[in-house]
């Protein structure tokens, strides 16, 4: 008895025998007959009330007595946000969205108990208009290759058994017992990943030199301070599969011999920030962390640092400054990190992206990886596909896809009948490419010849009725409030752009604007001390070259061709149109629109603070933008 | 932190909470390099950041004043005025923003004449604005009080706020 209390206590795997164990225990212990019931617990889902439906499904379950017909679980997120909450019935994976809390008792019901489907819940494909039941005939999904997310959908992140089950920590094993440190290396570079943060660095080169470089104390630490605004994979890692990541970590680690590990997370992820809590306490637990991991007389751990929510905090050496209690100010680069990074110790630095692909990379090998992608960028790129689209979403695909399938064919094309303008990729140091090349191979070459990024992976679509201009001084804003104001270039070039920017979406833009912003430009890539500096201008650059006729309609005109910037439209009713139903006049905060009851009514310009509120109240379309 | 308080009374419970304060920062004093998660575990008690506190922490981590202030006032996260009942924080990602994030930023000024980092005279509400909450497929995205509104137009943040007194 006593004996059986403690084995129960102390899970911790003794050697790589006992972890195989465990593995098949685990799956021996399925029951295969079961109905799999799989809701998305991610972040997106929970924001359109996955929470809900989870107590829903548990009540109902534990009610009815039916935990032995139903394996049920709260998932990681399953990529689709826009059309969660999403329920996934297995094993033929049928696929449901936006369900409710009162959909939960026809879902058992039907589904569940009957094998029949629930037609009002299925997915509608918006090109075809026809019904889709299961998950992979979703065009969303059966275009994707999803070899880091695919996992996220499976297993329950806060359950390390479950990604045991699913061969996890087999490529760790697989790394302590078949390889050695100069042998994982080199599997990285073989495979030829690049780093997945944005700078698209070789991995491998960098672990080279971590590894070569001198010091008894070496530091490994994962970025997923995920800064770019439109950019969300790194969080849907870590909170649907954070073992993968730290699995990576443990193997980076061994690799060029570090015993301590830091995960710099956003505060601004809360569930990430919980999940990958959870999975180092089990990591712990289980062995997989600590002292003699596995038997194998490594040790390592790891610590999960909260940042403070300051972009530049992405950038290496800033990141640093903040992991040591400072300011996250960027210093100049006279060594690299994997000579001198925190406290002046070689410290090997990758993005959560980068850290998933290690264990895929171990366990299959690079010849296997490095067939996936293009000739310089490898594997498969996460993509947050997002803004005016369709179906809008987290998309793994492999790299060299064009923009074109992922827009059209993944992506479902831009919703109500809308022309396509821009897609803006790599964040705030990124682009916005235009129609004419969308049919552009996507790998991290062939954006920066555009003029563009791979950045994280955001690519946020942009139509008619989004403002280029509009756009240009939104990232710059952004820049301007992020900049943490140590190089001159960065801090006043910036504040001059922005000023410039103001101005020309106010209507009191000249021409020589443009050539100024030019000049500026010029100085911030030069003379910027960091990344963030020296790209700043790039959404000034791009959009300037590709969208320089809503710059010129701006400054001639005094209009604002996609009618966004406030003071160049005006909102009025066509009388034709208006039915005097007086929804508009309620809404308006202003009490700017009056008119008799069933007549047409009308908006006094003067009073008119252009909000937008009775434009998106008509249901009629009585309300024009001019 | 029982959001029905008023300012005084959380200051009456900081004073008398001085005990529980000074362990918090006596457990840090040999990790000074671990300020920022001090600073961190502070705000999450107590919703900001308190001048004496940023003296007792100079003087027990044995950090220089004006770096303890440069941190607290470098980090988007910390905050030196106390906040109001509920926090709302209106994302301005990138998709958020071509969705019409800012029509939101607007409304809350016209309707409660709040700007970014203030908060109402009757401590109602406090409005923040993040570069991204990573829900971008669901813009835009509003928080209150760590619970998410997606597809937020300016009506629909009327009503939900409705329901926070």
């Amino acid at each position: 008895m006593v004996e059986q209390v403690r084995k129960l206590l102390d899970k911790k795997l003794k050697n790589t025998g006992e972890l195989e164990k465990l593995r098949q225990a685990v799956l021996d212990k399925r029951d295969t007959s079961r109905i799999t019931v799989s809701v998305c617990g991610g972040t997106g889902c929970r924001a359109s009330g996955a929470e809900a439906v989870v107590e829903a499904f548990a009540e109902e379950i534990e009610k009815r007595e039916l935990q032995v017909k139903i394996d049920f679980k709260e998932t990681g997120c399953h990529g689709f946000c826009e059309r969660g909450p999403i329920v996934v019935i297995g094993p033929k994976k049928i696929f449901y969205q936006h369900v409710q809390p009162e959909d939960v008792q026809e879902i058992i019901n039907e589904t569940v108990l009957q094998g029949k489907v629930v037609k009002r819940l299925l997915y509608i494909d918006p090109a075809t208009s026809e019904e889709i039941t299961y998950e992979s005939d979703v065009p969303f999904y059966n275009k994707q290759t999803r070899l880091i997310l695919g996992a996220n959908g499976e297993i329950d992140p806060t359950d390390i058994e479950q990604y045991i089950a699913a061969g996890g920590y087999s490529a760790l094993s697989k790394a302590l017992f078949q390889l050695n440190p100069d042998k994982i290396v080199n599997e990285i570079t073989s495979a030829g990943l690049r780093g997945r943060g944005g700078g698209g660095f070789p991995t491998g080169r960098k672990w080279q030199s971590c590894r070569t470089a001198k010091g008894d104390v070496k530091y490994v630490l994962c970025n997923a301070d995920e800064g770019d605004p439109g950019a969300y994979q790194d969080r849907s890692i870590l909170e649907g599969n954070p073992h993968s990541v730290i699995e990576g970590m443990i193997i980076g680690a061994y690799a060029i011999g570090a015993s301590q590990g830091f995960i710099y997370v956003r505060n601004e992820y809360p569930l990430a920030v919980e999940h990958a809590r959870i999975a180092l306490e089990q990591a712990i637990d289980y062995g997989f962390l600590g002292e003699n991991i596995l038997d194998s007389g490594f040790n390592f751990k790891i610590t999960i640092n909260k940042g403070g929510g300051a972009f530049v905090c992405g950038e290496s050496s800033a990141l640093i400054a903040s992991l040591e209690g400072k300011i996250g100010e960027p210093k100049s680069k006279y060594t690299h990190m994997s000579e001198k990074g925190l406290w002046e110790r070689p410290s090997l630095l990758n993005n959560v992206k980068t850290w998933a692909n290690v264990p895929l990379i171990i366990n299959k090998g690079a010849d296997w990886y490095s067939k996936i992608g293009t000739a310089g960028s490898k594997g498969t790129m996460i993509f947050s596909l997002v803004g005016k689209i369709n179906n809008s979403g987290l998309v793994e695909v492999p790299m060299g896809i064009t923009l074109r399938e992922m827009i059209y064919d993944i992506g479902g094309g831009i919703p109500n009948g809308k022309k396509f303008k821009a897609v803006q990729t790599g964040g705030p140091s990124g682009g916005c490419i235009p129609e004419q090349f969308l049919d552009t191979h996507v790998d991290f070459d062939e954006l920066t010849k555009i003029g563009s990024m791979m950045g994280s992976g955001g690519m946020i679509v942009m139509d008619e009725d989004t403002c280029m201009v509009d756009v240009a001084r939104y990232f710059i804003n952004f820049l301007k409030g992020e900049s943490c104001g140590k190089c001159v270039p960065c801090r006043e070039g910036l504040a001059k752009m922005s000023d410039i920017l103001d101005r020309i979406t106010h209507g009191e833009g000249k021409p020589e604007d443009l050539d100024t912003m030019m000049d500026l430009a010029e100085i911030l890539s030069a003379g910027a001390l960091c990344a963030l500096g020296r790209t700043a201008a790039n959404p000034v650059i791009s959009t300037l070259k590709y969208f320089k006729d809503e710059y010129m309609a701006h400054i001639n005109d005094k209009k604002c061709p996609a009618g966004v910037c406030r003071e160049l439209i005006q909102y009025s009713i066509d009388p034709e149109k208006c039915t005097g139903c007086g929804v508009c006049a309620r809404a308006c905060s202003m009490n700017a629109i009056s008119g008799e009851k069933k007549e047409p009514h009308v908006i006094n310009q003067n009073m008119c603070i252009k909000c937008g509120v009775c434009y998106d109240s008509c249901k009629f379309g009585a309300i024009t933008k001019q | 932190m029982d959001t029905e308080l008023d300012f005084d009374t959380i200051r009456t419970i900081i004073e008398n909470n001085a005990g529980k304060i000074e362990s918090l920062i006596d457990s840090y004093v040999d990790k000074k390099e671990q300020l920022i998660s001090l600073l961190q575990d502070i705000q999450s008690e107590y919703n900001y950041i308190p001048q004496d506190v940023l003296i007792k922490i100079s003087q027990k981590l044995d950090i220089p004043l004006s770096q303890v202030f440069s941190v607290v006032t470098f980090f988007q996260a910390f905050s030196l005025k106390p906040r109001g009942r509920h926090t709302i924080t209106v994302c301005l990602g990138t998709a958020c923003h071509v969705k019409g994030g800012q029509r939101l930023v607007d409304k809350m000024e016209r309707d409660f004449g709040l700007k970014p980092g203030e908060t109402t005279d009757d401590d109602r509400f406090t409005l923040e604005t993040a570069n991204c909450l990573g829900c971008c497929a669901l813009g835009p995205v509003v928080v209150v009080d760590g619970k998410y509104e997606s597809q937020v137009n300016p009506e629909k943040l009327g009503k939900v706020l409705k329901n926070y007194e």
